[in-house]
C-alpha cells in the first residue's frame, strides 16, 4: 500500500534524523551497519555498556575525534584513522590497547553507502589490529550541522609494566628521533581537495604504530619519552614536549627525513614539511647512548623504515625549540598560527 | 614575490588553444600551461608560479652560472675573513 | 631538485659570503622588493651572515600586504554572499580587513576556497553552473599573465559564472618612487628575478641611472641572492650605477614575450593605490573593456566602503622601509600573527612576518 508517510521504512539510502531518534530506525542502523561490521551478531543484545575482564595493571584511557574533510583520502578515510590515532595515542603512552568505543555524530542526508564504506573500514582497521570496537553511539545532527560525519573514538589500553615514559626523564643530552618521513597525511589530504591537485598521488601515512613501539619497548633500550605527531606536525610535537617539561630542543634541518613527493609539493606550495601533518609517525627522545640502535630497530620495520636521529636536547631551562638551518645558522622554530596555507607569494 | 619553481617537463599535451604539459617536482607532477612557453620540449625545465610555467630554464646559463660561482673570487676566499662553524662571519 | 639544490650548496655559499665580506670597504645599505627574496634571506639566516657588509631592507614587495584595504573590504562584502564561491592564494586568507577577514567570513558560512591556480577556478565555475564564481587577482607581474590566460579562458569557453576581483600591481613604479623618497637610504636594488622573467628588464637602466643607484635583477635561491649582492657591492665600490642581470638562467631582456601580449591583451594600465604607500600613477591595472564583463567590481553591488586602517599600525613605513619591523613599538606587543594589525604580518612574504617567524631571539651576528 503506497503510504504518504515522509519517512517510509526502510525506503532511504540517506541517514535521516529518524535514525538518531532511538528507536526503530536507530536499532535498524546500528544493527545492520555497525553491529554487523564489527564483529557482532545481528541478535546479540544492544547493552548500555560492554563489560570487559579484569586487568592486573594500570589502565589507560584516551579520547580523540576526528573530523576530517574529505572523508575519503589517498592511502585512508575518517574510518581507518580513528582507530590509527586512538590506538596510537595509547601506544606512546606504553600501552596495550584492549578495546576502542566509536561515537558517530551522522549529518542528516549522509549517503549511507557512503556511510557503510566508513564503518567497513573502521572495522578493517580494527581487525587488523587485533582490537574490538565495544560500545558506540550514533547521533544524528540536521544538515549543515556536520560536515558529513564526525567520529569519536576512546581507547582502552593497559600499561606496560616495563614502560617508564615521561617527561620528567628526559635530560640534556638525550636525542630527539623521529620514525619517518614527515608531512605525508597533511599532503595527501590537501591534494584531495579541489584545486591542489596532483597528477603524482600522495598517500597519507595513517597506520597502526602500536608493534612498532611494542617491538621498540621490548628492546631494553633507554627511551625517556614517546609522542605521536599528528596536526601541526613535528614543530607542534617538540614544541608540546619542550612546554611539557622545560627543556630547549635543537633540531638539524639536513636530517629531517623527507620523502621527494612531500619535497617536490612543499617546494611548490610554499610549506614547510616540519609543519605538516603525520598519522603514522611518532617522535622519541631517548637516551644519546642509545640513540643509534633505537633508530637502527626502527629501520628494520616498515613503518620505521625512514627512522632518523633528528636533534638533541640541549638544556633545561625555557622551553625553546630552534633549528640550526642549510649553512648553520640556528633560528627558533616558528608555529604557524593555524593550518599551513598553500602560498604564491 | 613570487613563488616560481623549476620543474621537468614529462609530458606535453598538445591543444593549439590551451596547451598543458605534466611537470615534475622532486616526487610529484602537476598539470601546468604552457600557453607562455611556446616550443618547449620534454626534458626541457619550466620555472612554474601558480600554475602557469613563466619561463624555461636555459641549461647553458645555468651552468655559466654554477661556472662562474665556483670561481668567486679565489683570493678573497683565502682573505682575511674567517667563517666560524656556525657560518656567522667574524 | 634539478636547478634549486645546486643553487643551495653550502659551500658556495660561504665562498660568497667571505667574498661580500673582502670586496666591501664599508657597509651599504640595500633593498631587495619582493617578498619571495625577503623570506629566503631570513629563512636561511643569509641577512645575518652579511650583516656586517650589508644592511637589508625589505622593501613592498609583498603583494598581500600592498594591496588596499578597500580591496580587502570588498573582497569580504562579496565573500560574504550566499551565491559566491570565493576562490583566493592561500596568502589572502587571514590578512586584515577593516574589521574582519576571509577566515572569519569562512567561518561564518561564506564559501570560501583557496586554490593554488587560478586556472584552477574555470573547473570550479564549470562544475558549479548555479553560483557565481569569483577569483581574487592579487599579485604582481609573475602572477598577472596567469590571471590574465583565465579570463581569456572563461571568455573563449563561455563561461559566464567566473569573474575577477583585480588587485594586480606593477612593480617598476613603485621602485621608482621609493628610490626617489628625500630620506632614501639605499645605495643599491635588488630587483625581483620572476617579475623581470615575465616583463624583461627594459625599464630598469634608465632607473638606476637617473636615481644613481645600481639594480641587480636577481633570483630566489641563497647563491643567487648572494651572488646579486656581491654584483652590487662590485657596483657600488667602483662607483657605477647600471642594471645587472644575476638571473640569466630564466631572464631575458624581452622577458616573456607570449605572457606580455596575453597581459596587454586583456588589462590596461590603471593608477592604482598601494595599502601603506598611497598612490603610484601607472602601477595597477584595469580590465580592459573586452573583458569588463569578468570585472567582480562591476558584477556586484556591495554598498558603502568605509576602509580604516588601525591607527598604530606602522606598515607602511615598514614597507618603504623606514621602519624596521623590530622597531615598531606594536611589534610582538599589540600586533602577532595571531592578532595582527596590519597585512605584513600575516602574510608570510610580509616583513614583519619574516622578522617574527625567523630573526626574533635567533643567535646571529647583531646588526
Amino acid at each position: 500500500m503506497e503510504s504518504s508517510c515522509p519517512t517510509p521504512l526502510g525506503a532511504s539510502d540517506r541517514v535521516l534524523l529518524a535514525h538518531g531518534e532511538g528507536a526503530l530506525w536507530s536499532r535498524r542502523l546500528i544493527r545492520e551497519v555497525f553491529v554487523r561490521a564489527f564483529g557482532g551478531s545481528e541478535h546479540d543484545p544492544l547493552l548500555d555498556g560492554a563489560v570487559l575482564p579484569p586487568c592486573d595493571r594500570p589502565i589507560v584511557a584516551t579520547t580523540d575525534s576526528y573530523v576530517i574533510s574529505p572523508l575519503f583520502f589517498p592511502g585512508g578515510d575518517i574510518g581507518s584513522l580513528a582507530v590509527h590515532g586512538t590506538l596510537n595515542d595509547l601506544a606512546v603512552m606504553g600501552a596495550d590497547p584492549i578495546g576502542l568505543t566509536s561515537a558517530w555524530i551522522l549529518e542528516e542526508g549522509l549517503p549511507l553507502e557512503t556511510l557503510r564504506r566508513v564503518v567497513d573500514s573502521m572495522a578493517a582497521a580494527a581487525r587488523a589490529a587485533g582490537v574490538r570496537i565495544v560500545a558506540g553511539d550514533t547521533k544524528v545532527v540536521p544538515r549543515g550541522a556536520a560536515d558529513g560525519l564526525f567520529i569519536n573514538t576512546t581507547g582502552l589500553g593497559r600499561l606496560r609494566p616495563d614502560a617508564r615514559l615521561g617527561p620528567e626523564r628526559i635530560a640534556p643530552g638525550d636525542r630527539v628521533v623521529v620514525s619517518g618521513t614527515l608531512g605525508d597525511h597533511g599532503i595527501a589530504v590537501l591534494s584531495a581537495r579541489s584545486g591542489i591537485t596532483f597528477e603524482t598521488e600522495i598517500l597519507s601515512d595513517s597506520c597502526n604504530l602500536h608493534p612498532l613501539i611494542s617491538d621498540l619497548l621490548d628492546s631494553g633500550l633507554e627511551i625517556r619519552f614517546l609522542r605521536d605527531a599528528t596536526r601541526g606536525g613535528l614543530a607542534a610535537v617538540l614544541h608540546e614536549i619542550t612546554e611539557t617539561g622545560s627543556y630547549s630542543i635543537e633540531i638539524e634541518e639536513s636530517r629531517l627525513p623527507v620523502s621527494s613527493q612531500v619535497r617536490g609539493a612543499c617546494e611548490l606550495l610554499g610549506l614547510d614539511p616540519v609543519h605538516i601533518a603525520n598519522e603514522g609517525k611518532f617522535v622519541a627522545v631517548v637516551a644519546e647512548a642509545d640513540a643509534e640502535a633505537v633508530v637502527n630497530r626502527l629501520r628494520a620495520s616498515a613503518f620505521g623504515r625512514d627512522a632518523a636521529i633528528v636533534g638533541s636536547v640541549i638544556a633545561t631551562g625555557p622551553a625553546r625549540v630552534s633549528v640550526r638551518g642549510r649553512f648553520h645558522v640556528v633560528r627558533e622554530l616558528d608555529e604557524p598560527t593555524g593550518a599551513p596555507m598553500p602560498r604564491i607569494c | 614575490m613570487c613563488l616560481g619553481i623549476p620543474g621537468l617537463v614529462v609530458e606535453i599535451i598538445p591543444d593549439p588553444a590551451f596547451p598543458v604539459g605534466v611537470v615534475q617536482f622532486g616526487g610529484v607532477s602537476r598539470r601546468v600551461s604552457l600557453a607562455f612557453v611556446e616550443g618547449v620540449a620534454r626534458g626541457d625545465h619550466v620555472v612554474v608560479h601558480a600554475g602557469v610555467a613563466i619561463a624555461r630554464i636555459d641549461p647553458e646559463e645555468a651552468a655559466r652560472t654554477l661556472a662562474l660561482l665556483e670561481e668567486v673570487d679565489r683570493e678573497a676566499w683565502r682573505g682575511t675573513s674567517d667563517l666560524s662553524s656556525d657560518g656567522t662571519v667574524t | 631538485m634539478k636547478y634549486l639544490d645546486e643553487y643551495r650548496d653550502p659551500e658556495l655559499v660561504r665562498k660568497l659570503v667571505a667574498a661580500i665580506e673582502n670586496r666591501a670597504t664599508r657597509r651599504w645599505t640595500m633593498m631587495e622588493i619582493c617578498g619571495g627574496q625577503t623570506h629566503a634571506f631570513l629563512r636561511d639566516g643569509l641577512d645575518g651572515l652579511i650583516a656586517s657588509r650589508v644592511e637589508l631592507i625589505h622593501g613592498p614587495g609583498c603583494p598581500v600586504c600592498v594591496t588596499p584595504l578597500e580591496r580587502i573590504d570588498r573582497a569580504l562584502a562579496i565573500a560574504s554572499r550566499p551565491e559566491v564561491i570565493f576562490t583566493t592564494f592561500g596568502d589572502m586568507l587571514r590578512v586584515p580587513g577593516s574589521t574582519l577577514d576571509l577566515a572569519r567570513v569562512r567561518a561564518r558560512g561564506g564559501d570560501v576556497r583557496f586554490v593554488y591556480s587560478p586556472l584552477d577556478t574555470l573547473e570550479i565555475a564549470a562544475q558549479n553552473p548555479d553560483r557565481e564564481v569569483v577569483f581574487f587577482a592579487v599579485g604582481f607581474e609573475t602572477t598577472i599573465p596567469a590571471t590574465a590566460l583565465t579570463v581569456h579562458e572563461a571568455k573563449r569557453r563561455g563561461i559566464a559564472n567566473l569573474s575577477v576581483l583585480v588587485s594586480h600591481m606593477i612593480v617598476p613604479p613603485a621602485v621608482d618612487a621609493i628610490l626617489g623618497r628625500d630620506d632614501s637610504r639605499i645605495d643599491g636594488l635588488l630587483a625581483a628575478g620572476h617579475v623581470c622573467a615575465i616583463m624583461g628588464h627594459d625599464v630598469y637602466p634608465e632607473i638606476a641611472q637617473r636615481r644613481r643607484v645600481p639594480i641587480v635583477i636577481a633570483g630566489f635561491e641563497p647563491t643567487d641572492l648572494l651572488e646579486g649582492v656581491l654584483m652590487l657591492i662590485d657596483q657600488l665600490e667602483t662607483g657605477r650605477h647600471e642594471l645587472e642581470n644575476q638571473y640569466r638562467r630564466a631572464v631575458r631582456p624581452e622577458g616573456n614575450v607570449a605572457a606580455r601580449r596575453m597581459i596587454d591583451e586583456v588589462y590596461e594600465p590603471a593608477d592604482q593605490t598601494w595599502r601603506g604607500i598611497g598612490l603610484i600613477p601607472s602601477s595597477g591595472v584595469h580590465l580592459r573593456s573586452a573583458y569588463r564583463a569578468f570585472d567582480a567590481v562591476e558584477r556586484f553591488e556591495v554598498g558603502e566602503i568605509s576602509a580604516c586602517e588601525p591607527a598604530t599600525c606602522r606598515a607602511g613605513d615598514v614597507l618603504v622601509g623606514r621602519l624596521r619591523p623590530q622597531e615598531c613599538p606594536e611589534f610582538g606587543v599589540g600586533c602577532t600573527p595571531e592578532s595582527p594589525l596590519g597585512a605584513p604580518m600575516v602574510s608570510a612574504e610580509g616583513a614583519c612576518s619574516a622578522h617574527w617567524r625567523y630573526a626574533r631571539r635567533s643567535e646571529r651576528v647583531p646588526v
